[in-house]
């Protein structure tokens, strides 16, 4: 569905040290260092997928998403969306993609929330139908009924970020690209606009690429990762395939009637330790969950366990590091 | 084209909204009507006679800029687009399957014509209604009124599109206020807003004739005046519609060469 080849993007930028030295020296002579956003990015994406889009700040990500949706021309590479190339065929193409930039805003500042949906319903030309069905749909998943007819300068972060995500679908798009969807949003939205996003993806076959600093939000949402730093691709694969690579280390948590000696289980490292309280860490591929915790309960009067896998943050975080980025 | 006249109603709505600044914008141009004439029979009451327009045209033209002023003033502006361009919000601008040039023309058509209606609807009967000598005579014949008419809405267009090539320096200037200040100042003193081109020395009304300005304003008020006759009238507005075209046809290439090397601005 998309697929894109050797695709690279480099900006001239304009710079100076701080200073009014500096600054009067700029004047005259300006130098320029050329960021390479992108460099030699290939990758494709089937439909119907959810693919999470990661990096560090300023890693190329929403210049990425930018080159997908026909706003930027890259400086080299092939790029073909649904057999559109996307910046070539701009308004053919975009009829079928739905863009949402969490940073940004879409919708008429001074003017109800369902007066820039029924401008979007002309721009887009979406049959009469089809518009009251998607409005409808997307008012109840979203819960939008009581700020609809809300100017959108008096609403919420949240609230607008969830019109903003109803303004871009509402011409039934087949791909949603999310830049940073849930930047800003409380617990609530932010599970509420997750929530739909799968509906949306199981339901009606919409594939989405989502870029986000919320690795909560892409363990929630995508089976796939890409991995960007520094304009290169540094990672394609499944939340699985990085679960096993970082290893079959679990950390385990107990609580336990008071117990005033510390415990020694085969197979587990104490890490922390307390009369109510001990963290061991195992290594499933040695030992086994089940045999550790009888072997505890054997010890003591167990309360509660909890068993955790290393969290994705912390998987990326190592994967960043990994590739010194 | 659904899409033009929809953002067109959005933005005309919208300009509907501002009822204070109407009140304001009233104010505002009575009372520079009222100066401007006052000068003006100054100068006829103490000049050495044989004046290039009579005084009952002057005052009518005085008029007309005053009650048409959204329709031609190059200051007029929409800071929202400006915002667009600087700030990034463009990048939405660009994935909406119709073109940028006629959505912000159409958004910008809107915004005038609520202003000029705002404006225009209650200042007509007044200045119609002044004593005299202030007030604002009818046009000689019908139709020296249908080519007013005519001519003026040619007129926006010409101004629409001249302020399109503004909107679109920005794009390479990252601020509107160079542009929009030395074109706005030119174009309003070319267009006879300062003084009416037919008071300027022949050599400066050459250089008007060259240009696009005196086509929206000074042009039609003319014609409704009867100042210019009927069929120089008509050809004045073949030439409208040259610089239409090539106005429109300058600033679409423009703006395709402009998005080429857009930089959608922080992230």
């Amino acid at each position: 569905m998309i697929e894109l080849q050797g695709i690279s993007k480099s900006f001239k930028v304009a710079k100076r040290s701080s200073g009014i030295g500096q600054a009067f020296k700029a004047l005259f002579a300006r130098e320029h260092t050329t960021v390479h956003a992108l460099q030699e990015i290939s990758f494709s994406i089937g439909e119907g997928e959810i693919v999470g889009y990661i990096g560090p700040n300023g890693a190329g990500k929403s210049t990425s998403i930018k080159v997908m949706s026909g706003i930027l021309v890259p400086d080299e590479g092939s790029c073909s969306v649904m057999g559109y190339t996307p910046w070539k065929d701009r308004t053919a193409y975009v009829k079928n993609i739905g863009v949402v930039f969490g940073q940004r805003s879409q919708l008429w500042w001074d003017v109800p929330v369902l007066d820039s949906f029924e401008l979007l319903k002309d721009i887009y030309r979406i049959p009469e139908a089809e518009y009251r069905g998607n409005l409808s749909m997307l008012t109840e998943t979203l819960d939008l009924e009581p700020i609809l007819k809300v100017p959108v300068r008096q609403l919420s972060l949240g609230q607008r970020m969830r019109c903003e995500i109803a303004a871009s679908l509402l011409h039934g798009p087949r791909i949603l690209f999310l830049d940073e969807p849930t930047i800003g949003l409380d617990a609530v939205s932010k599970l509420a606009v997750r929530r739909f996003i799968r509906t949306l993806n199981e339901e009606k076959g919409v594939t989405v690429i989502l870029t986000t600093h919320d690795m909560s939000d892409i363990e929630a949402l995508a089976e796939r990762i890409l991995m960007i730093g520094k304009g290169t691709l540094l990672y394609d694969g499944t939340i699985g395939e990085l679960r096993n690579r970082f290893g079959t280390e679990r950390k385990i948590t107990v609580d336990y009637e008071t117990c005033d000696r510390p415990l020694e289980i085969e197979g587990a490292k104490t890490l922390s330790w307390s009369p109510e309280r001990a963290v061991f860490s195992v290594d499933t591929g040695q030992y086994r969950i089940a045999d550790l915790i009888s072997r505890l309960s054997g010890q003591i009067e167990l309360l509660d366990v909890s068993v955790e896998a290393k969290p994705v943050e912390e998987m990326i975080v190592e994967l960043y590091r990994e590739h010194r980025i | 084209m659904r899409a033009y006249t929809s953002v067109w109603r959005l933005r005309f709505l919208l300009g509907l909204q501002y009822r204070t600044a109407a009140f304001a914008g009233i104010a505002t141009q009575l009372f520079f009507g009222f100066i401007f004439i006052m000068i003006y029979i100054a100068f006829y009451e103490h000049g050495a006679g044989g004046a290039p327009i009579d005084l009952p045209d002057l005052i009518s033209y005085t008029w007309l800029q005053q009650i048409f002023l959204t329709l031609i003033m190059l200051w007029y502006r929409d800071n929202e687009i400006f915002r667009l361009i600087t700030s990034g919000n463009i990048a939405y601008e660009l994935c909406r399957p119709c073109g940028i040039y006629g959505f912000w023309y159409a958004k910008l058509l809107g915004q005038r014509l609520a202003g000029a209606s705002l404006r225009c609807l209650p200042l007509l009967p007044i200045a119609l209604l002044l004593p005299e000598p202030y007030r604002l005579g009818f046009p000689p014949s019908i139709a020296n009124l249908g080519l007013f008419i005519l001519s003026l809405a040619i007129g926006l267009l010409i101004v629409v599109s001249v302020s399109m090539l503004l909107y679109i320096s920005v794009f390479w200037t990252m601020s509107p206020v160079g542009s929009t200040l030395l074109i706005s100042i030119a174009g309003e003193f070319f267009a006879g807003m300062v003084i009416p081109v037919p008071l300027m020395p022949e050599w400066l009304q050459k250089i008007a004739n060259f240009l696009p300005f005196r086509w929206s304003a000074d042009f039609p008020f003319r014609v409704y005046t009867g100042h210019i006759p009927e069929r120089e009238a008509l050809l004045g507005i073949a030439a409208q519609l040259v610089w239409i075209v090539v106005l429109i046809g300058f600033g679409q290439w423009l703006l395709s060469r402009a998005l080429r090397r857009t930089v959608i601005q922080g992230g």
